[in-house]
């Protein structure tokens, strides 16, 4: 079975977000980049469905030319091609992002039996792209994905809701969107790399379809909580000290 | 011990609480500190620097005396504070160079003590299964290599530093570690603040404080300044590793240190590790030729490298906690750097890194700090009293130097010599963020490499040039590096001499590649030359002060062994020394007139020199202190024809009577100005020339023009620092002299007790008083075959061991004999090793054996104390 899983090159989380002085964008020069964690599912998933029935996994990224990075970093988890929509560096909207893919996979040679995306991009979280995609090649589409089994044209994918479980039976092919939780993505070897910075990357120039409305007009950052933690003592000794900062710092007692 | 509130004035305060600054603190509460505030931006008990991300292994032998012994000394503490864990560690070779380096390894182990062997590659797998023996050569084994836990050590030194300095419990009964000079310490006498509110002593940690300036007045320390008020202090110390630069700015001074990127990565879970409990069950194994290392911890593998391209950062790029995904010392991975050190990790452990379930878990390019030349940042920061500095220190270091650096600031000398570490040796020439980062990025090469002991410096080259310099490049001189100061080691114009010495020389060429590197055979025919005729030698970068004022000729004899009250002209070779008996240094001073003082010093040394000098200035102002040492150029000119070829030119009489030994005089040669002093380090008759640098060039062509009759030649410092020096028997600080000797051991007793109090004087008497321990005796190699036939020649920092060649010697007080210089000396037809020798075996006929590169040779004492070898009598120096 042949599964295209599509990532996105987000910064890297974890730290307090800085904005550029214009508000327009992510001040990322002490950030790394990375995959979208759900993105790293979807690829995960792709891959050891390809390694269970013998099929293969293109990723594919729409992206500055550095996203190259990401697409490596997918080569050595094992995916077996890779695709680069390589952009200007502009952030591009969902429908022009959905577009493109969508007009990379008609042209493409590869029958994919599977497209798989992250549920949502963690740094724009638009929801958007997979619906688009869907919607483009006419194909089933269900989100928020926590376990999938795919078999004799059909995946089964289940999603969380409270108190259980939906659980949806697709015909083949068909756009997934899966979410952190589904499988634990894994590390890639140092060879693996070593063999994945050789390897063959496609790239292809998509035509920007203009299709997006929406204008982002800034950034803002959230509020930080300035919470240090502070130890206020060991042992029993700490106690009176708790005691008086719950009662009179955080007002709980 | 830890609150919100800072307090309004503590005695101590210490920025940074990694390694450095944790260790500062407990051994300051040791040593009789009270009241000490630690100060970090980041969180406890991993504020964010270099500690958190480091590999933590020591590997004890390196071969630097200093760093050996404080990285031993921190494995004790560490073990003291349940933190240790002894693993071992290979050093492998590839190569057939690196063998021989690996041979260099064991020699140094063995001379400073830490028990090592070299391995075949059968034996290497039978301690570390995993290592793809197919590749290498040879390996290094040093036995007491092992790995630290300092986050964990970091909290039991701040623990116990709060129970010692609030008293709560005697420096004794918390470590097990030698008490013995603990106790000892007395507070230095400071002026005390005045304090509006004082903390109630013991240590105070304050995390997530950020330090926004540091108050200086009059060249004082005041304050810390920080986002959480204000700190009154009488010292701060500067242990904020790679941050320190930025620390020291504040208070205006420099700490010349740049990040750098150390990439690592951990690679797991490693199926093979799963059978073994615990952290680390084999040695860690440094590839060195990839410069490499490939470290256990737990069920991964951590891979470093020091390998890839030099990464410098810009600490002000550094982001901040808040800005930084891991922490600011642990940006991402610069993917391409690192590629061909995934290729030679897979090449030397390859069952390991090719386990199907391991992958790369973690990745960084750690930040670090580097300095110009590679060793640490130690010591007071000489132009603000109260500021000291203690950055770019290695875990392995940390817990000895934070020992040491407190033994400095509270009784003035430490117990392992940290001069080569001083941070006053790049003063007033390599703190630029130039030159920083030039010899950073060079240094950062040298990492895990083959670094021959004269290696030179190539960036940032040249810097300083003395008037003589486009003289001296004419005539094809090699010049060599000394604290920035471009000095000939020989010059190639000289060539011709060695055909002229031809049979002299014969059984002193070095036909071995590594013994001759950064040689030159026209070194021993520039010194045969000079012993006959006549040789210009020069500049030779000294440090030079004068000292001026009412309280001089006191401050002085206060400063110095030998008497200051002579006559006026007169110089004086003396020690300086510390409390402790032990060396600061030794230098001359030569008494200019009734109340000033001219100190002429070694340049590598002047920074430190100048620190040790002003530090002890007295308050009154009564003596002002005038740097001469770039205003003044220097020329040598020595040999039997020198008085021949000055008188030819001066405008005064340069007879003996007129200008009688060890005296100085102002002096016309031609047109120049110029002071004379009548001293010889090379043991010939002739003078020091001191001439206003902008006349310096004049001096030179003048001398020069006049020489030509007299047969005079330019001569290298090869000459003057090493073979003339040598034969001589002048002991050369850093070398001979160090901390851990005194002048008794060195044989620089001629001074006698004078009546005037100095520094070390209690010490210095007891010493002489007593029988020595040691006594530095000059050697000479009685065979150099190796057992291939090739002669071989020490460089210096060999092992001297018994006739038979089963022990190292080491004396009563467990210092152990090494060559602390080596040089052939061309008149006496020898090649020269000095050493300090158990007393029994200071006696001139004393056969031993010294080894070298794996092999033993024979040597035998020519002299014990400071006799020289050379014309015993000085009748040359005195005709």
């Amino acid at each position: 079975m042949d599964t295209l899983a599509c990532v996105k090159r987000v910064p890297d989380t974890g730290a307090k977000i800085v904005l550029t002085d214009d508000n327009q964008s992510i001040d990322t020069s002490n950030l790394g980049f990375t995959m979208s964690p759900h993105e790293e599912c979807a690829l995960e998933e792709a891959i050891q469905i390809a390694e269970e029935t013998g099929g293969e996994t293109t990723a594919l990224t729409l992206g500055p030319p550095e996203a190259d990075e990401q697409l490596r970093t997918a080569l050595a988890m094992e995916a077996d091609e890779a695709v680069l929509l390589e952009t200007d560096g502009d952030e591009w909207g969902p429908q022009d992002t959905a577009a493109a893919i969508a007009a990379h996979v008609e042209s493409s040679d590869a029958e994919y039996d599977l497209l798989l995306f992250g549920n949502e991009a963690a740094d724009t979280a638009n929801h958007q792209v997979p619906i688009h995609v869907a919607e483009r090649l006419d194909l089933p589409a269900v989100t928020s994905i926590k376990s999938l089994d795919v078999a004799d044209g059909t995946a089964v994918a289940r999603r969380e809701v409270p108190g259980g479980e939906e659980v949806y039976e697709l015909p083949l092919p068909a756009v997934i969107t899966v979410k952190e939780g589904l499988n634990e993505p894994r590390y890639p070897s140092i060879r693996s790399k070593m063999q994945a910075r050789k390897k063959p990357v496609e790239e292809v120039q998509p035509e920007r379809a203009g299709l997006d409305q929406l204008e982002m007009v800034e950034l803002e950052a959230p509020e930080r909580e300035e919470g240090a933690a502070e130890i206020l003592g060991e042992g029993p000794e700490a106690v009176d000290e708790i005691v008086r900062v719950m009662r009179e710092e955080v007002e709980v007692l | 011990m830890s609150s919100k509130e800072l307090p309004a004035s503590a005695e101590t305060v210490v920025l940074g609480a990694g390694i450095v600054g944790n260790s500062l603190s407990y051994h300051l509460a040791r040593y009789g500190r009270e009241d000490i505030v630690l100060i970090d931006k980041g969180p406890l008990p991993d504020p964010g620097g270099s500690t958190g991300h480091a590999s933590n292994f020591l590997m004890p032998v390196e071969h630097s005396k200093e760093m050996t012994h404080l990285t031993r000394r921190s494995i004790e503490q560490y073990k003291d504070f349940d933190t240790f864990t002894n693993s071992g560690g290979i050093e492998v070779a590839r190569t057939a160079e690196r063998v021989e380096e690996l041979k260099r390894r064991v020699q140094s182990a063995k001379a400073w003590g830490e028990p090592a062997e070299l391995l075949t590659p059968e034996e290497v797998e039978e301690k570390v299964p995993y290592v793809n023996t197919d590749i290498i050569e040879a390996g290094f084994y040093s036995e007491g290599a092992g790995t630290c836990d300092p986050l964990r050590a970091g909290e039991v030194m701040r623990e116990r530093a709060d129970a010692i300095a609030s008293g709560e419990v005697d420096p004794d009964e918390v470590s097990d570690v030698d008490p013995e000079h603990v106790g000892d310490a007395e507070p230095d006498g400071g002026v005390q603040v005045q304090r509006e509110q004082s903390s109630e002593g013991g240590l105070h940690v304050s995390p997530n404080t950020e330090v926004l300036d540091i108050h200086v007045e009059g060249g004082e320390v005041q304050a810390v300044e920080t986002d959480r008020g204000t700190v009154e202090a009488d010292e701060v110390v500067i242990a904020a590793g790679l941050w320190s630069p930025k620390l020291a700015k504040m208070a205006g001074v420099e700490i010349p240190l740049t990040p750098a990127v150390h990439q690592m990565v951990s690679v797991g879970p490693i199926s093979f590790f799963e059978d073994y409990e615990g952290e680390i069950s084999f040695p860690v194994v440094r590839d060195m030729d990839t410069q490499m290392y490939e470290r256990q911890h737990g069920n991964d593998l951590e891979v470093g490298s020091y390998q890839h391209r030099p990464i410098l950062w810009d600490v002000d790029d550094v982001p901040s906690i808040d800005e930084a995904p891991l922490s600011p010392t642990q940006p991402p991975l610069t993917d391409d750097a690192f590629e061909q050190s995934m290729e030679d990790a897979l090449e030397i452990v390859p069952e390991l890194l090719d386990d199907p379930d391991a992958g790369v878990r973690h990745e960084i390019d750690g930040l670090l700090s580097q300095t110009p030349d590679g060793a640490p940042l130690l010591g007071p920061l000489q132009d603000v009293d109260g500021l000291w500095s203690a950055a770019a220190v290695w875990i392995k270091e940390a817990p000895a130097i934070g020992e040491a650096v407190a033994q400095q600031m509270t009784r003035g000398w430490s117990d392992i010599d940290i001069h080569a570490s001083d941070v006053n040796r790049f003063y007033e020439y390599g703190t630029s963020r130039e030159f920083v980062k030039n010899r950073s990025h060079e240094g950062y090469q040298k990492i895990y490499g083959i670094v021959h002991p004269a290696e030179q410096w190539q960036s940032s080259r040249p810097l300083r040039t003395s008037a003589f310099y486009h003289r001296q490049d004419e005539l094809d001189a090699r010049f060599f590096e000394a604290a920035g100061w471009e000095r000939p080691q020989w010059f190639e114009s000289n060539r011709d001499l060695l055909t002229t010495y031809n049979s002299e020389l014969a059984d002193l060429m070095r036909p071995n590649e590594w013994d001759s590197r950064w040689w030159s055979p026209i070194i021993l025919a520039e010194h045969l030359h000079m012993r006959d005729n006549v040789g210009l030698v020069g500049d030779m970068g000294f440090c030079i002060f004068d000292l001026i004022g009412p309280g001089a000729t006191e401050y002085v004899e206060r400063m110095a062994v030998g008497r200051m009250d002579v006559d006026v002209g007169k110089s004086v070779y003396t020690p300086i020394l510390a409390e402790n008996g032990g060396f600061v240094s030794d230098l001359s001073v030569v008494r200019l007139g009734e109340n000033s003082y001219r100190v002429i010093t070694g340049g590598a040394a002047g920074g430190s020199d100048k620190a040790w000098f002003r530090s002890h200035l007295p308050d009154d102002g009564s003596v002002q202190m005038v740097d001469r040492s770039s205003s003044l150029a220097t020329l040598g000119v020595w040999g039997p024809e020198a008085r021949n070829l000055v008188d030819s030119v001066t405008e005064e009489d340069m007879s003996h009577e007129a200008f009688p030994p060890y005296t100085a005089q102002e002096i016309t040669i031609g047109e120049v100005d110029a002071w004379a002093l009548r001293i010889s380090y090379v043991g010939e008759l002739g003078w020091e020339i001191y001439a206003p640098m902008e006349q310096g060039q004049r001096l030179w062509d003048t001398l020069w023009e006049a020489g030509q009759d007299h047969n005079v030649r330019p001569v290298g410092m090869g000459v003057y620092g090493t073979t003339a020096r040598m034969e001589k028997g002048y002991r050369l600080y850093g070398h001979e002299l160090e901390l851990e000797y005194n002048p008794a051991e060195a044989g620089l007793t001629f001074h006698g007790v004078k009546d005037a109090d100095f520094v070390g004087k209690e010490a210095y008497a007891e010493a002489i008083e007593e029988e020595n321990t040691a006594t530095l005796c000059t050697l000479s190699v009685d065979d150099h075959v190796s057992s291939d036939g090739e002669r071989r020649f020490m460089l210096g920092n060999e092992p001297i061991l018994d006739a038979d060649g089963e022990e190292v010697l080491v004396d009563d007080e467990g210092r152990r004999s090494y060559v602390t210089s080596a040089g052939t000396g061309p008149t006496v037809g020898k090649h020269l090793l000095m050493a300090y020798l158990p007393q029994e075996y200071a006696e001139e006929g004393t056969q031993l054996t010294v080894e070298y590169m794996g092999e033993q040779y024979p040597v035998t004492v020519e002299v014990a104390g400071s006799r020289p070898l050379f014309d015993p009598s000085n009748e040359r120096i005195r005709s």
